[in-house]
């Protein structure tokens, strides 16, 4: 009789699933145990980050989110997510990185192309797991059915929407780190309470998922007002969004000395009139990062102009040089006072 | 019974129970193959590389301490960059304890094998090599610790770098022996480090064989406490291909050995020749800087007994012509600025001959100074103790094994 019962109960789930599976294409939640356990889940679907992936949709409890200040990755469409799980909450630590409980994960797909000829090419995902964070890349297929981890990374053909044919690069499992890691522990980059917008803060704190929307947070000018906003403001956010990832102390680039966190205050740090260290033919022959007044004497300018490895920056996550990103540092170095 | 447990504890000792051997081979799909084992090895596994040529279009990395990277010889396994499309290096190390072995990296277009925050790490019979021979257009650098604790470079083979053929930066316990560096602009350098014995090299065809250097706004600085000793300083002549902008660059074609900043560096038992600017050079930091922790003068700097000969006789120095009709038609082998912080400067054996710029204060300019014949004190005779110098004996000891 119990036996009788509990097959009918299955059945009735069974029956239950197959049902909401019609009327809303089933939506059984993002896995928990995926996240935080599953050594290195094979597919991006074992998550169920979303309820639609090949549209994007994401699941109950997974929330889109904006930087005002992007990173750039050849023009790629980016489509960010957050998951903290149920009756958890992000901590706020005013304008630096929300500090995510264990059980969260951060989601990134890059896409290319507009609208029905929209193609995702790869997903990638941080898990914060009880010993830390994890950074997995995921490339999708061309049927656009599923995305699978890519350990090794990968390349793929791209039209940029600047209308470059590239060979775009999924990075592998270790270049993840190589940007995202700070005294060798992998951590998040962009979700920091300065490039997060207030309304959308104000939100997730309504929703119970963040403490508090305090000061410092919302303080980065949105890209998109670039042309009207003080070119220094600009451009040291941009570096600070583009480039202080691996260029702090702690970080990838910690060895050449170059600091371009928007915190740092000492100009030699930040490039004005320091000398390049390990730079080899990344110099172009020019003698400091920053020459005030003078952007075509400037290495960082140099670097960013480039595609060629080895002189081009940053080293990752790009095959084409961001030409508004570059006329905004180019702004900001011709405006400076010269010595 | 007893010999038994003996014997089989030596075997747990000898063999970590799960440590693995991995093989790749060369051929299609060697990049993601590779990169897949790089990223899934675990601490004391040995990744075997198989003999042939791996066509690589992209840097490869290795984030796992202990691992064991080993080719079928430096001349056998090549990884090939010829077609790299991205990352700044051929091949990232970020975990410690990492052996890298008896393989090649050719044509990098940024730097060939680099390790970061990487201690206790071993470099041994690897070559890089730029095959179209000294051009700026080629990697920085070859062979390329930096941030380590515990460096080990024996054996490997460098050339064509556009910075350092073997370059070791702000690291500490370092030992570099048995190599040669060839044809790069610098051949082996040691910067901003501390601890480090450079033995047993050649350096040949470099435009600077071997160079010491402290720089300034750095986040690690403070150098000192290197030998260089029982090295070939051979005919370095190379004409500077560095892109400007670097420090190497405004390093002159024909330096032997050269000491800018630093402090105890000691310089014995080499043999130095057929340098066309100078033997040995021992300068303060020339440029302008803020960084208010930097010292940019030479301090004890020791050049004990060494063999100098054939050494400037063109050197590439304004006014060469009237100082080599002055000094006979060579330069002395040993170079100094004249520039000391106190009484620390420069001490050279007896019978070693030297000239000064006759400057006093770093970045003076040249034409100020008052150029004479060399005269310093000799070596104190003190015995030194070298035992906290040079990589762990454990890091010698892991390639007996």
């Amino acid at each position: 009789m119990t036996r009788g019962l509990a097959l009918f109960g299955a059945a009735a789930i069974a029956l239950a699933g197959s049902i909401s599976a019609q009327s809303q294409k089933a939506a059984p939640g993002v896995s928990d145990v995926a996240v935080l356990e599953t050594p290195l889940p094979r597919t991006l679907g074992e998550f169920g980050f979303f309820s639609d992936a090949s549209r994007q949709i994401p699941a109950a409890g997974v929330i889109p989110y904006e930087l005002n200040v992007p990173l750039y990755s050849d023009g790629a469409d980016k489509l960010r997510f957050l998951y903290v799980p149920k009756g958890k909450q992000a901590v706020s630590m005013g304008p630096d990185l929300l500090e995510f409980p264990v059980g969260s994960a951060l989601i990134k797909t890059f896409a290319f192309g507009e609208g029905d000829a929209r193609r995702l090419i790869e997903t990638r995902v941080m898990l914060h797991r009880a010993d830390g964070w994890l950074a997995l890349p995921y490339q999708w297929n061309a049927e656009q059915t599923e995305a699978r981890l890519a350990l090794a990374g990968a390349r793929v053909p791209v039209t940029t929407p600047g209308g470059e044919e590239i060979s775009y690069r999924v990075p592998n499992k270790n270049q993840c780190k190589e940007c995202h890691s700070i005294d060798g522990t992998v951590v998040p980059i962009g979700p920091k309470g300065r490039n997060l917008s207030g309304e959308w803060l104000g939100r997730l704190h309504d929703a119970g998922v963040l403490d508090a929307v305090d000061d410092g947070m919302d303080t980065m000018t949105n890209w998109s007002a670039r042309d009207t906003t003080p070119p220094a403001q600009m451009a040291r956010a941009y570096l600070d969004v583009n480039c202080a990832h691996c260029h702090r102390p702690g970080g990838s680039a910690s060895n050449s000395g170059l600091d371009l966190r928007l915190e740092q205050r000492d100009p030699v740090k930040i490039g004005i009139f320091k000398r390049p260290v390990a730079a080899g033919r990344g110099s172009g022959g020019r003698d400091f990062d920053i020459v005030p007044g003078s952007p075509e004497q400037s290495i960082m300018t140099h670097r960013m102009a480039s595609t060629d490895p080895g002189v081009a920056m940053p080293e990752l996550g790009k095959s084409t040089v961001d030409e508004a990103g570059l006329a905004v540092i180019e702004r900001w170095i011709a405006q400076m006072e010269t010595p | 019974m007893i010999r038994l447990l003996a014997c089989a504890s030596a075997l747990a000792l000898a063999a970590p129970a799960l440590a693995e051997t991995i093989t790749v081979e060369a051929g299609e799909g060697a990049q993601e193959r590779l990169q897949e084992a790089l990223i899934l090895a675990e601490p004391g596994d040995e990744i075997v590389l198989g003999a042939g040529r791996f066509m690589l279009m992209d840097g490869l990395s290795l984030d796992v301490d202990g691992v064991t990277v080993r080719g079928a010889g430096m001349d056998a396994t090549i990884l090939d960059f010829s077609d790299q499309q991205g990352a700044g290096e051929g091949f990232l190390i970020t975990s410690d304890d990492v052996t890298v072995r008896d393989f090649a990296l050719e044509n990098p277009k940024g730097d060939g094998l680099k390790s970061k925050g990487a201690d206790n790490i071993v470099y041994y019979r690897v070559r890089v090599t730029w095959t179209d021979g000294p051009k700026p257009t080629n990697g920085a650098y070859g062979v390329y610790p930096v941030e380590s604790t515990g460096v080990l470079v024996d054996g490997v083979k460098v050339s064509g770098a556009s910075d350092a053929g073997i370059y070791v930066g702000q690291s500490s316990k370092i030992t570099v022996r048995n190599s040669i560096a060839e044809a790069n602009v610098a051949g082996i350098e040691i910067e901003n480090s501390r601890d480090a014995i450079v033995e047993n090299n050649i350096a040949t065809r470099n435009t600077g064989g071997i160079l010491v250097f402290d720089l300034p706004d750095l986040p690690v600085m403070g150098g000192g406490n290197v030998i260089i000793r029982r090295n070939l300083v051979v005919a370095n002549d190379e004409p500077n291909f560095a892109p400007p902008g670097n420090i190497v660059a405004s390093v002159r074609r024909g330096t032997g050995i050269l000491v800018m900043a630093n402090e105890d560096v000691f310089i014995e038992g080499n043999v130095v020749t057929d340098n066309p600017t100078a033997g040995a050079m021992i300068i303060a930091y020339t440029q302008p800087f803020e960084d208010t922790r930097y010292n940019p003068y030479a301090r004890n700097v020791v050049i004990g007994d060494n063999v100098f000969a054939d050494n400037g006789r063109d050197p590439q120095i304004d006014g060469a012509e009237l100082l080599l009709a002055a000094f006979g038609g060579a330069l002395p082998p040993v170079m100094w600025d004249g520039i000391a912080q106190g009484e620390s400067g420069l001490r050279v054996a007896p019978r070693t001959p030297g000239w000064t710029l006759g400057l006093s204060t770093p970045g003076q300019d040249l034409a100020t100074g008052t150029p004479g014949p060399l005269s310093v004190p000799e070596p104190l005779g003190t015995a030194r103790d070298d035992s906290a110098i040079g990589a762990p004996a454990a890091l010698m000891e892991r390639l007996t094994r």
